[in-house]
C-alpha cells in the first residue's frame, strides 16, 4: 500500500465512520443478539434463559402461529401479483398520454403518501358494514344481482366476516401502489420509440407489442419491485394491526408481523419473538432466492 | 399520433381509475366537513349540507331523516328539532330538566306548577387567612396552599356523620383541574357560591349536583337550538315536527369547526404536533449530514475494498425490521431511553443505508476533473465535499430530507414501541388514540383529524413533486 493509498483509505473511513458506528450498534449488535435471544426465554425484565431449540420447536406446534403465517402468505400471494399486474399497467396507460400525464400520476401516486393511520381510519369507514361508502355501492348492485339470480346476497360485513377480512386487506393493500407505478413509468419511459416504430412497421399490434417489447425491456424494474413486494407483504403490518386487532373473527386476518409484535410487546416473550423474526427473514430469503431464481432466464439486461 | 379510439380508451381508463383511487380521500375530506349524522346516514351525504325551517317566524335548523317520494310544495315532511328547557335564575336561563311527573313539550297540556331539576355546583375561593385557621394537620394546610389558593374551585359538600364540621363550617371534596377528587376541607358556609352549569362537560363532572326546584311553567322557556347542536346540549328535548315541503330549505354548509373540534377532542394536539416537528427535524438533519458524509466515502474517494464494504451496505437493506426490533427495543431499555423520544432519532445520525444508496448515485454522477482540480490545488476532502460536491448534490439531498421527512411523519410501528406517555406521542399515536377511546363512532371527527394529519404530506408533496418522483424513480432504475 503506498503512503497515498493508506492516506485516502484513512480520510475514507472518517467519512464512512458514521455507518460504521451505526452498522455495529443498530444492524450486527441486534442481528447476532436476535439470533441468540431465539434461542432463550426472554422476558426482557430479567436475563435470558437458554433453552435450545425451545421457541422453534414451540413454534411447530403454535396454531396461531401457522394460521398467522398462512394469513400472510395467503395476503402475499394475491397482493404482490396483483399489484405488480396493476401498477404496470397504470404505468403503461399513462406511458401512453401526450397531456394531462403529471395530473394523473399525482393522483395515482397520492394515496401512497397518506399517513398509514390515517390510511387505517379511512379503510374503517369505507369498509364498515352497517354505513361503509362500500356497502352503499353494493347495495344497489346486490338488489339487481338478486332480482336476476333469485339469490338473497346482502351487503357483507367486510372487517368481520372470516371469508373476506384477508381480501379487505389486500384491497386497502392495492391502494398504495403509487409508488410501484412511478418506478414502473420511469423505466417505461426508457424503453426507446424506434422499436415499437419498427414492430409497428412489422404489423405487431398492440398486444403483442407490450408483451414482446416493453415486458422483456423493463423485465429488470418487474424483478426489483417482485423483490420490494415480497420484502413488503410479509412485513405487512399497520393496516392489519389497526384495523384487524388480534386478527378479526377466528384470527382470520392476523398477519405474521402482527402476531410476533404481540409476542414481543403484549405478552412479552421476547425471545418466542425473536425466533419468529429469524424465521421470516429465512423466509423472505428463500421467497427471494426462488424469485431470482425462477425469474433469471426471463430477466433482459441491456447492457450484458 | 395515435388513432382516436386507442386515444379515448385510455383516457377513459385513466379517468375512471384515478377517480377510483381519489375517492377515499375525497371521502374523507368530504366526511370530515358533515355533521354526525349525515356521516352515517343511509343513503350517504355526498356534499354537507343543512336543512332550515320556519318555525313561529324564526329561521330554525332542523333534522330531516328520509324525503317523501315526489313532493310537493304542501306535503308534509316530518322533522326533527333539538330543544332545550331553561329555568330563569337572576334573569338567565339556565339549561333544566323537566321532571317525568311534569312532563310537557309540544302538544303536552301546560300545567302551572312543575318540577324542574337543574344542575349545579358550588365554588369556593380560599385565602391565606382562611385556610390557616382551619382546624387540619400541617400537612394538608401545605397542600392547600399549594394548590388551593386565590382560584374559584368546584367543591363538593359532603355529609359525614362521623366526622361532623364545626359549628357554621362545611366539609368540602376538591378537585383537581381534570375532576379527580384531591382532599377534603372544613369551609366557613358563608364561601360558598353557587353556580349552574351549562355545558354536558359541567353536568358530568364529579363535582356536581342536581337540584329540584317547584317553578311556574310561565317561567319556563322552550328554547329551539340548531340540529348541529344534536347530542351535545345538556338536556336536550328532541321533538318532532310537521312542516310542508316548501318551507324546507336546504343549502351547502360545510362545518370547518369539525377541524377545531377534533383538534380539542385530541386533548394533546398541540404535544403531538410539537413531537412529530422535532422528530422530523432531527431526523431529516441526521439523515442529510450522515448519509452524505457515508455517500461520499464510497464514492469520491479510492480505496480498496471500497465496493465489497458497499455490497454490505446493500444486505443490510435486505433486513427485515422485526429481526432487529426486539434487541433494539432490550439496548433503549437498558439505556433508559425507552418511553422517551431518543430511539426514534438517534439512530439516523448513523446514516441509513437506502438514503447512502441513493446519494452514492448521485455523487458518481458528478465528474471527476470538478473534484480533482480542487485536490492537486491541495484542498482536503472535507473541504471539496463541502465546497463542490453538496452544492452540486443538492437536488438529491432534497430528495433524502422529503423522503425522511415523509417516513417520520408517518411512521407509527416506532412510536408505538418506544413511546409510552401521552406527552410523548407523534399525531400518528394521538390519532390512534383518540379514535380508540372514542369507541369509532364520530366519524367526522375522525375523518378531520386524519385530514388534519395527512394535508402536511400532501401540500409538501405538491410543491416538492418534481424532486420526489425523480427520486422514486431513481431507485427503481438503479435497482
Amino acid at each position: 500500500m503506498t503512503r497515498k493509498t493508506r492516506r485516502d483509505t484513512l480520510t475514507a473511513l472518517l467519512f464512512i465512520s458514521p455507518w460504521l458506528v451505526g452498522l455495529a450498534a443498530f444492524t450486527l449488535y441486534p442481528l447476532a443478539a436476535s439470533l441468540y435471544y431465539s434461542f432463550t426465554d426472554f422476558d426482557v425484565l430479567s436475563e435470558p434463559v437458554w433453552i435450545g431449540m425451545g421457541n422453534y420447536a414451540d413454534m411447530a406446534g403454535d396454531a396461531v402461529f401457522w394460521k398467522s403465517l398462512y394469513n400472510t402468505l395467503f395476503y402475499a400471494a394475491f397482493a404482490i401479483p396483483l399489484g405488480l399486474v396493476l401498477s404496470f399497467l397504470v404505468a403503461v396507460l399513462l406511458n401512453q398520454t401526450a397531456r394531462g400525464r403529471s395530473v394523473f400520476r399525482t393522483l395515482f401516486f397520492l394515496p401512497s403518501i397518506v399517513p398509514l393511520v390515517a390510511v387505517a381510519m379511512i379503510w374503517m369507514y369505507v369498509f364498515n358494514g352497517g354505513f361503509g361508502l362500500l356497502n352503499h355501492a353494493l347495495g344497489p348492485v346486490l338488489i339487481a344481482v338478486n332480482a336476476v339470480l333469485g339469490t338473497d346476497l346482502r351487503p357483507p360485513n367486510w372487517m368481520a366476516d372470516p371469508y373476506l377480512t384477508k381480501p379487505t386487506l389486500i384491497l386497502a393493500g392495492l391502494w398504495q401502489i403509487g409508488g410501484t407505478v412511478v418506478i414502473f413509468l420511469a423505466s417505461l419511459q426508457d424503453v426507446p420509440r424506434s422499436l415499437y416504430e419498427s414492430a409497428e412497421l412489422d404489423g405487431a399490434g398492440p398486444a403483442r407489442r407490450l408483451w414482446h417489447i416493453t415486458v422483456p425491456l423493463v423485465s429488470p424494474v418487474i424483478y426489483f419491485n417482485l423483490i420490494i413486494g415480497i420484502i413488503n407483504a410479509l412485513q405487512f403490518f399497520v393496516t392489519p394491526f389497526i384495523l384487524m386487532p388480534d386478527g378479526a373473527t377466528d384470527r382470520s386476518a392476523l398477519m405474521y408481523t402482527v402476531y410476533l409484535y404481540d409476542n414481543a410487546f403484549r405478552y412479552n416473550q421476547m425471545g418466542y419473538a425473536s425466533a419468529m423474526a429469524w424465521v421470516m427473514f429465512l423466509l423472505i430469503v428463500v421467497l427471494t432466492w426462488l424469485a431470482t431464481k425462477l425469474s433469471r432466464r426471463h430477466i433482459y439486461y441491456a447492457g450484458a | 399520433m395515435k388513432p382516436r379510439p386507442a386515444r379515448i380508451l385510455t383516457y377513459t381508463l385513466l379517468l375512471l381509475g384515478a377517480g377510483l383511487f381519489s375517492l377515499p380521500l375525497v371521502w374523507m375530506v368530504l366526511t370530515a366537513l358533515k355533521p354526525a349524522d349525515q356521516a352515517l346516514s343511509n343513503p350517504p351525504t355526498w356534499v354537507p349540507h343543512r336543512w332550515t325551517t320556519t318555525l313561529d317566524d324564526e329561521t330554525v335548523q332542523v333534522g330531516v331523516g328520509e324525503l317523501p317520494e315526489a313532493p310537493t310544495d304542501t306535503t308534509p315532511v316530518p322533522v326533527q328539532l333539538v330543544q332545550q328547557w331553561r329555568y330563569p335564575v337572576d334573569g338567565d336561563g339556565v339549561p333544566a330538566r323537566l321532571l317525568p311527573s311534569a312532563e310537557a313539550g309540544p302538544g303536552v297540556p301546560v300545567t302551572d306548577e312543575v318540577l324542574v331539576q337543574v344542575s349545579v355546583r358550588r365554588l369556593v375561593n380560599l385565602d391565606a387567612s382562611t385556610i390557616d385557621a382551619m382546624p387540619i394537620p400541617e400537612r394538608k394546610r401545605q397542600l392547600a396552599r399549594g394548590w388551593l389558593m386565590g382560584r374559584d374551585l368546584p367543591v363538593r359538600v359532603v355529609d359525614d356523620a362521623n366526622d361532623p364540621p364545626p359549628a357554621g363550617q362545611v366539609t368540602c371534596a376538591f378537585y383537581r383541574t381534570d375532576g379527580t377528587y384531591l382532599l377534603r376541607l372544613p369551609v366557613p358556609e358563608a364561601m360558598l357560591q353557587t353556580v349552574y352549569n351549562t355545558t354536558r362537560d359541567q353536568i358530568a363532572a364529579s363535582y356536581s349536583t342536581t337540584e329540584t326546584r317547584n317553578a311556574a311553567r310561565a317561567d319556563l322557556l322552550l328554547v329551539t337550538l340548531p340540529w348541529d347542536e344534536h347530542e351535545r346540549v345538556p338536556f336536550e328535548v328532541t321533538a318532532t315536527a310537521e312542516v310542508p315541503y316548501g318551507s324546507l330549505t336546504r343549502s351547502v354548509d360545510p362545518r370547518f369547526e369539525n377541524f377545531g373540534r377534533s383538534i380539542d377532542e385530541m386533548e394533546m394536539f398541540g404535544t403531538y404536533l410539537f413531537n412529530t416537528l422535532v422528530l422530523c427535524l432531527l431526523t431529516v438533519v441526521g439523515t442529510v449530514v450522515s448519509s452524505a458524509l457515508v455517500a461520499y466515502g464510497f464514492s469520491r474517494i479510492d480505496w480498496p475494498g471500497r465496493d465489497k464494504l458497499f455490497g454490505v451496505v446493500l444486505a443490510t437493506m435486505m433486513i427485515p425490521f422485526p429481526v432487529l426490533m426486539v434487541p433494539l427495543y432490550a439496548l433503549f431499555r437498558e439505556m433508559g431511553w425507552v418511553g422517551t423520544l431518543r430511539p426514534l432519532w438517534v439512530p439516523f445520525f448513523f446514516a441509513g443505508a437506502f438514503n447512502v444508496f441513493l446519494l452514492r448515485q448521485f455523487f458518481m454522477t458528478i465528474p471527476r476533473d470538478m473534484t480533482e482540480a480542487a485536490r492537486i490545488d491541495g484542498c482536503s476532502e472535507l473541504r471539496i465535499f463541502l465546497r463542490i460536491v453538496v452544492p452540486l448534490a443538492r437536488p438529491a439531498l432534497m430528495v433524502v430530507a422529503l423522503f425522511q421527512f415523509m417516513a417520520t411523519w408517518n411512521d407509527f410501528l416506532g412510536p408505538i414501541i418506544y413511546l409510552t406517555d401521552q406527552e410523548d406521542f407523534t399525531l400518528a399515536l394521538g390519532l390512534l388514540r383518540f379514535q380508540s377511546q372514542q369507541g369509532g363512532t364520530p366519524w367526522h371527527l375522525l375523518m378531520a383529524a386524519s385530514t388534519i394529519i395527512t394535508l402536511p404530506v400532501i401540500v409538501l408533496f405538491f410543491f416538492t413533486q418534481r424532486s420526489f418522483i425523480e427520486g422514486i424513480s431513481m431507485t427503481g432504475s438503479k435497482g
